[in-house]
């Protein structure tokens, strides 16, 4: 399951889930911005944990359901995460943005009211290259508190 | 109502795309029959080619094609299109793909297209190639001595170029001088690092002779241009997009040998074809900042005051010049050397040097990180030779306030600039005395704390388009607007500049706004493809607002004086009686009878009662060449404390004062600001692009080169000073660079200005703790 919608694919052994994603059609949110798995552009929830889906084979998702940046609106609601990127300027290029708002999900459901230090250090799988962190640390906090961690 | 939207830090309406995952970059899309091209690259960094076996390749699944060198003559050489004039300019030839001898690590040697990026990449195993390795050569300084390893039988000693800058009369100074400091710095080798490596979709229409190239650029203009002229497809039938791209910081202005081979795979096999490199591939081939070796000299007097400037450059270029690589290292540095100084007399020798790495190009900043961090570094030197406090070494020779127009001794004109104040702003925010007596208090506990201050500024809005003549860049530098009023109102606008991340879809929509009383959200910035735009050459050097904003402006205040004659026209009253508030044009004393500009817009889309000779429709556009480059400048401060056993270095504070003019959108600017301080602190102490010495790149992969991460910064206090430009029609300056080229001498000086009780002179970046502490044990006195 991606999304919520039901796949059934054939995959070679190795075929990453990334590029099992980004192949499906359209859901192309997911990003790949090394094959080192540094960066965490291609961070995706699976059965609710945050993954680097390059670290991880198609077929060992065989059965999960996964959440890719395009899942994670709900009824056309952008997630508070969202909003609050999009608030504090929290992204300027993008591309590591849909990984970098599913890492701070992940962030957030382990320690729902983290301290600027403990966002710094929670993020420290995700490389962006153009704000320099300080903006995505105000919108992850922002977003702490409107989804009630405060 | 007409909100005051200039000024405003309004949310980015590029975000709902990017925060859903629902924005287009290149590699997002797909095409029916498309097919994926990968390149074999040499892993040798000087090689002869003995042969090459494809024979084995075409039988693997999948496979459609595999080129090389030999197949791909129809294609001209990648051009270099900055041709630096009275410098003995020497450009190798750069083949697509290498034929008799490769030249550095990622050289292009073959490609392969196959029906999948699997398929393609398998596929690169089966080429047999028989290479005979060849000497190879990094340093720029050990390039160009007689003897070193030749890369290019026609280029001798490797020396590409030798360009000079000078002004006054340095040997006077020199001799007159009291004291006299000498240094030399190495400005290491940088990856660039866009987060979206570079990717590429060709698709070739054999029956219109029509070829589309989604590009990961900063110009697709300029692509669609050298495109052009490489593979022979005429520029009325060649498109370039530059979709969603995800970052650039100079390295995605270039053209590149793999973009051409992509359109030529495209045109032989008649099938569209993407190729995208992956990470450990974008940082053997996608261009490269920096690698300066600077030696300095400064001669100052006793008081503080400084006298003159001599240093020498060897800039390493790489194995090829790079699209606009030789302009770098020599008009976007040796030009800015004396910084916001009154120096009497300098010069400089910048000695461009093939070596075998990856091609260098313009990197954040762009030869001005490295021309800041010669004076920079100079001053604080200077201060600390002579016991004075850095700050008022700086305050002793600053250049005073100027509205319009100073003439430095390099040639150019700032444009106006306080650098003075800045500073003073600066260090009366951070209680500068007290922040010293800190640092002494600390001193006497044992702990190293350090200060370290930058002052910049730096050349930006390229340029008039007549000096970039003078200097040799193959094209112009000015830049183009559309604005397009519909007729209920809502607006388009068509730019020629691209671009990817500093949110000018926003920014440009707040100058429409303000200029003609139009909701923000009803003007849409449209940009990034050939065949809608106007043509522009690109985004970069902190060019789009400050020459592209100005040519949005008047394009604008062409449309309003349109909407004036034509509302005079409407309400019967003569155009010099008309006035204009907010959105409405009335005649002057009657602000009830007024026109709106959606109204207007409509009667001059119907076009049912239009004024004597005034055409239907309300657009206008506007090419806009600058009279002069604008000058953006500030001062930073950092804090910083070394560890002294494990040489770990703290950044305890960083504030960074900037002044890029009147700020369109504050929260924007302040965003510019944290990414370039952090970009430089990158290279201050922890980037480097590490060569061994076979020229195998050592830091391959995000694993070995260390970024910066959001652990280990500290919140960048943000302050600033407006002092309009006097030639920009908003006063607007640019913003994009200033961070990265403060940052990284501010912090380096923070450093020294830390360990200068244990003796450190000097110390190569990245100051990494390993650097730090070896640093400390050599000055210990034995």
């Amino acid at each position: 399951m991606v999304n919520g919608r039901r796949y059934q694919r054939d995959v070679e052994p190795r075929e990453l889930l990334v590029h099992f994603i980004r192949d499906l059609g359209g859901v192309t949110g997911t990003k790949i911005g090394c094959d080192t798995s540094q960066c965490g552009a291609c961070t995706v929830l699976i059965d609710g944990v945050a993954v680097k889906s390059c670290t991880c084979l198609a077929v060992q998702a065989d059965g999960c359901s996964i959440t890719t940046i395009e899942g994670l609106a709900q009824n056309g609601k952008l997630h508070p995460l969202q909003e609050a990127f999009w608030n504090k300027h929290g992204l300027q290029c993008g591309f590591c943005t849909p990984g970098m708002i599913l890492a701070s999900h992940e962030l957030l459901r382990n320690n729902p009211k983290p301290t600027d230090e403990e966002i710094r250090h929670g993020l420290e799988g995700n490389l962006c290259r153009c704000t320099g962190y300080q903006n995505i640390v105000r919108a992850v906090r922002e977003a702490a508190a409107a989804m009630g961690g405060k | 109502m007409a909100t005051k939207i200039f000024g405003s830090g309004i949310r980015r309406r590029e975000d709902p795309r990017l925060i859903t995952g629902t924005a287009t970059y290149t590699d997002d899309l797909s095409l029916p029959g498309m097919v994926h091209a990968a390149m074999l690259r040499s892993p040798h960094a000087h090689a002869r080619i003995k042969k090459i076996d494809t024979s084995r390749v075409t039988k693997a699944p999948g496979v459609l094609a595999a080129f090389t060198g030999a197949d791909i003559e129809a294609l001209k050489p990648t051009p270099c299109a900055w041709l630096l004039p009275n410098s003995g300019l020497k450009v190798a030839t750069y083949s697509q793909i290498a034929k008799d001898v490769v030249r550095y690590v990622g050289d292009i040697v073959a490609v392969v297209v196959a029906e999948t990026a699997y398929q393609a990449h398998d596929a690169l195993e089966l080429i047999d190639v028989d290479y005979d390795p060849l000497p190879s050569v990094l340093d720029p300084q050990l390039a160009i001595k007689p003897g070193a390893p030749q890369l290019h039988a026609d280029v001798p000693n490797n020396e590409a170029f030798h360009w000079t800058v000078a002004g006054g009369d340095v040997d006077a100074a020199f001799k007159n001088a009291e004291v006299v400091i000498k240094e030399r710095i190495v400005q290491q080798r940088l990856i660039p690092n866009a987060m979206e490596t570079r990717s590429a979709v060709a698709q070739w229409s054999g029956a219109s002779g029509e070829l589309t190239l989604w590009n990961t650029t900063q110009n697709p203009h300029i692509v669609r241009f050298l495109c052009s002229l490489v593979t022979g497809v005429p520029e009325d039938k060649l498109r370039v997009i530059a979709p969603e791209v995800g970052g650039g910081f100079g390295s995605k202005i270039a053209v590149y040998p793999a973009d051409f081979i992509t359109v030529f795979c495209a045109m032989k096999l008649n099938r569209p074809v993407k190729w995208t490199e992956t990470r450990s591939e974008n940082y053997q081939a996608t261009t490269h900042g920096r690698n300066h070796t600077q030696e300095i000299e400064l001669a100052a007097r006793k008081d503080g005051k400084i006298l003159g400037l001599r240093a020498t450059v060897w800039a390493g270029m790489g194995a090829y010049l790079s699209t606009a690589a030789p302009g770098i290292p020599t008009i976007l540095h040796g030009l800015m050397l004396s910084g916001v100084y009154d120096l009497p007399a300098l010069k400089e020798d910048v000695y461009g040097v093939y070596t075998n790495g990856t091609p260098v190009e313009a990197y954040r900043g762009a030869g001005r990180p490295e021309a800041t961090f010669i004076i920079e570094r100079m001053v604080d030197k200077l201060a600390t030779t002579l016991g004075m406090d850095p700050a008022d070494v700086r305050m002793k020779n600053m250049i005073p306030r100027f509205e319009n127009g100073h003439s430095v001794v390099t040639g150019l004109s700032y444009d106006s600039g306080d650098y003075p104040a800045g500073l003073k702003k600066l260090l009366d925010h951070v209680k500068y005395k007290e922040l010293r007596r800190e640092q002494d208090e600390a001193r006497k506990k044992g702990r190293y704390l350090g200060i370290g201050i930058a002052s910049y500024v730096e050349i930006c809005g390229l340029g008039p388009s007549q000096v970039a003549g003078a200097i040799g860049f193959q094209g112009g530098l000015w830049e183009s607007a559309i604005v397009r009023v519909h007729p209920t109102g809502k607006v388009h606008v068509f730019i020629g500049a691209s671009p990817h991340g500093q949110g000018e879809e926003t920014t440009f929509a707040q100058i429409v706004a303000s200029e003609i009383g139009v909701d923000v959200n009803d003007v849409k910035v449209i940009h990034g493809d050939t065949d809608v735009t106007p043509m522009g050459w690109g985004t970069y050097g902190s060019r789009t607002t400050a020459v592209g904003g100005a040519a949005l402006v008047l394009a604008t205040r062409k449309v309003k004086e349109k909407a004036k004659v034509m509302a005079a026209h409407l309400l019967e009253a003569a155009v010099e009686d008309m006035d204009y508030a907010d959105g409405q044009f009335f005649v002057k004393g009657s602000p009830d009878k007024a026109k709106t500009i959606q109204e207007v817009a409509l009667m001059a889309h119907v076009a049912w009662n239009m004024p004597k000779d005034v055409e239907a429709g309300l657009e206008a556009s506007m090419f806009y060449d600058p009279p002069n480059f604008t000058f953006p400048f500030g001062s930073h401060i950092a804090v910083v404390e070394v560890d002294p056993d494990t040489g770990h270095i703290a950044l305890k504070r960083y504030v960074a004062l900037d002044d890029c003019g009147p700020q369109i959108n504050p929260v924007i600017v302040e965003g510019q600001v944290h990414g370039g301080v952090v970009q430089g602190i990158g290279q201050a102490l922890w980037e480097e692009a590490v060569y061994d010495e076979n020229g195998q790149l050592v830091t391959g992969s995000m694993l070995d080169y260390a970024l910066p991460r959001a652990d280990g910064l500290p919140d960048i206090e943000v302050l600033s000073t407006v002092t309009p430009s006097p030639h920009h029609p908003l006063g607007l300056k640019g913003i994009g660079e200033a961070g990265t080229i403060a940052s990284t001498v501010t912090v380096y000086n923070a450093v020294m200005d830390a360990l200068a009780p244990l003796g450190v002179q000097t110390l190569n970046m990245p100051m990494t703790p390993e650097r730090v502490w070896r640093a400390i044990q050599q000055a210990r006195p034995t």
